[in-house]
């Protein structure tokens, strides 16, 4: 997993409310085997027309906006398990999604692909999407050992929440999986120990 | 101290506490398909770990598979590719396949509980959100993402943080017409979509306690559609009924000692939960939904909101737009095309007998194409056994093999851009039922009366 410590970038604006992982990826993209290749695919059925070709008005076919930021509306991330989807955002350059929160299944998987999900109250929201409508070419600094978001141009800064093992991994980029086989030996003792085992 | 059902079984479950309030969770059943599986086993390889626990995995092959000539070889090659890679791991890896020609093939969270492999108190995890279905059981059940699924392949643990819990009551009696699907799609519209993110919910009241196992997992299905992380409810009778000589359910003497465990497994009267909601019964009746998320659900002889909160009208009438419905607008009348009863939601017997009871002797309108998909070949085997196969045939509906088919449209059984199905799977997204497909979420019952009408209607007025 990839390290992440600041990230200095502008954002992609989508101001709407429960984005789910169907249309980050939709299912019909999920036959690959591996991890790779699934940002081309992003938002597919909101970027093309069904004959492939891009729609103008949404925000990624938009050249005023750019960044590896995304921020977003309420509830992102919600519906189906797939970690494809944070794969596919991984993929097609986004480091952090900002929103005002995230459906709890998205949220572990954006941790464990290297994507922070990064949540701030509805008020501050929307003052970032402001921010960016004036602006699009706004930046923003985001500092995860310090845990802030900040805009220089205007002086705005933000805190945000995250857990303090999950940040120490992002930091790192450890994953888990590390620490959980390294715990093998506790988890054979729970397994001889326990009274019933159906 | 007074303690919840969720917290029972979890605390039964933790290895030892981890860094930054995490726990250490142990699994004891991780259900596995073809879809969220291979990256996760490339991973075992590529860090060179063995795969834990096998016998503690079941494999079935489900989302992508085609329900038409289930013994031919799979058409779509990438589909193919798939299910054969599933194939090569688990004999690879020693985990049991439940595969196609398999006589007990079928969708993940329909197959669990019919091989008695899911059973209450017990942790299940599967890569996929409507792992939540197994919590009907009493079991804390949840879909997790493809790292995950190679967290357990490699310890059989998750390192977790304790959800807070919710508990949801439904008391009364539910009236004449009005399921399992109507109960859980009045919650949500109740909640939205996303009113329990951040919760493991608990479902009560004695509206809950009447509904058999297959109403429950029906109700449990569909907790993530409120984002909750999963849902449960405490196992009774019914459940010990349901469960009981089941393939890999206890037998004799342990069977006697899992019964007087499974009886201490109910929140205690005290218990204080961190949310509490309560819904009368008799209040709910049959729903449909008119968006394009879960929550966007109404009485089917009410009328779409015609006002909203100023920060959710863009949402709200994209989603709209994309259904071709306008605010204040009813739905009865509106003409349906496609009519899908299946998915790891509604496609229980008990679901294929509902329609069946309601469609003999009658005939699917004209213009509806309508498609039942068997969440297993147990179920498909039962429907046919009992006949059900020749009333749904004579009332021109299609019953097609096992697995999640329209549901998400992974295979071929696709819904066209801008027709209408109701559908009595779990999800509206746009989109999710093949690009531009419009889906009206609803119960068995409000499906196969719209199927017959051809067009939305006030059921309470056609039931048999």
């Amino acid at each position: 997993m990839e390290k992440f410590q600041t990230l200095h970038s502008s954002a992609v604006p989508l101001p709407l409310e429960n984005i789910d992982t169907d249309q980050i990826i939709p299912a019909r993209f999920l036959k690959a085997t591996t991890r790779e290749g699934f940002g081309e695919n992003l938002f597919c059925d909101w970027r093309r027309n069904p004959d492939g070709s891009p729609k103008p008005e949404f925000v990624l076919n938009d050249p005023k906006y750019s960044g590896q930021i995304l921020l977003a509306g309420k509830n992102f991330g919600c519906g189906s398990s797939r970690e494809h989807a944070a794969w596919a955002l991984d993929d097609a350059g986004f480091r952090v999604v900002i929103s005002s929160y995230f459906a709890d299944i998205f949220r572990g998987n954006a941790l464990n692909t290297g994507l922070l999900p990064l949540q701030v109250t509805d008020a501050e929201l929307n003052r970032l999407f402001a921010l960016v409508e004036r602006d699009a070419a706004t930046q923003f600094v985001v500092n995860l050992p310090e845990q802030t978001l900040h805009v220089p141009a205007t002086g705005d800064s933000f805190h945000f929440d995250i857990d303090a093992y999950k940040k120490e991994c992002l930091i790192n980029g450890y994953d888990d999986i590390d620490y959980l086989v390294s715990q093998k030996p506790a988890i054979e003792a729970y397994e001889q120990a326990r009274t019933w085992n159906w | 101290m007074a303690k919840s059902l969720f917290d029972k079984i979890w605390e039964a479950h933790v290895v030892q506490p981890a860094p930054g309030g995490l726990d250490i969770v142990y699994i004891d059943r991780h259900l596995i398909h073809e879809v969220t599986s291979p990256q996760a086993f490339d991973e075992l390889e590529a860090r060179d770990l063995p795969l834990f626990r096998p016998a503690r995995i079941l494999a079935t092959a489900d989302h992508n598979v085609p329900t038409r000539n289930q013994h031919l070889p799979i058409e779509e090659p990438l589909s193919r590719s798939q299910v054969d890679k599933l194939t090569a791991n688990c004999a690879k890896y020693g985990v049991e396949l439940y595969g196609l020609g398999h006589a007990r093939q079928g969708i993940v969270h329909v197959i669990g509980p019919e091989l008695g492999l899911t059973l209450p108190g017990t942790t299940i995890v599967c890569g996929d959100s409507h792992t939540s279905t197994h919590g009907a059981f009493g079991a804390v059940a949840f879909g997790i993402g493809t790292s995950q699924v190679a967290q357990v392949m490699a310890t059989q643990c998750l390192l977790l943080s304790r959800p807070k819990r919710m508990r949801i009551s439904i008391d009364g009696d539910l009236r004449p017409g009005v399921t399992a699907k109507d109960l859980i799609l009045y919650v949500i519209s109740q909640l939205g979509t996303g009113g329990a993110t951040g919760y493991f919910v608990e479902y009560a009241g004695s509206a809950v306690r009447a509904l058999s196992m297959e109403g429950r997992m029906t109700v449990c299905n569909m907790s993530i559609e409120m984002g909750a992380r999963g849902g449960l409810i405490a196992p009774d009778e019914t459940t010990f009924a349901y469960v009981q000589g089941r393939p890999y359910a206890p037998k004799e003497a342990a069977w006697d000692q899992a019964v007087a465990y499974w009886k201490t497994l109910f929140s205690d009267e005290d218990t204080v939960f961190d949310a509490e909601h309560r819904f009368d019964a008799a209040a709910i009746t049959p729903m449909i939904t008119y968006g394009t998320n879960p929550g966007m659900g109404i009485a089917l002889n009410g009328h779409i909101p015609s006002k909203v909160p100023a920060s959710e009208a863009e949402s709200f009438d994209k989603s709209l737009q994309y259904m071709g419905f306008q605010r204040g607008e009813s739905l009865l009348g509106k003409e349906i095309n496609y009519v899908f009863i299946g998915s790891c939601t509604n496609s229980r017997i008990e679901d294929l007998r509902a329609v069946a009871a309601y469609v003999r002797g009658k005939q699917k309108a004209g213009h509806v194409e309508a498609i039942i998909v068997p969440g297993s070949k147990q179920v498909e085997q039962q429907a046919i056994a009992e006949g059900l196969d020749k009333i749904l045939a004579d009332a021109g509906f299609e019953l097609r093999e096992p697995g999640c088919s329209a549901c998400l449209a992974m295979n071929e059984d696709k819904i066209p851009a801008g027709a209408y199905c109701v559908a009595t799977s779990n999800r509206n997204f746009e989109g999710r039922q093949g690009p531009g497909s419009r889906t009206l979420l609803a119960s068995p019952l409000v499906a196969a009366i719209t199927a017959v009408q051809g067009r939305i209607v006030d059921i309470t007025q056609y039931l048999n």
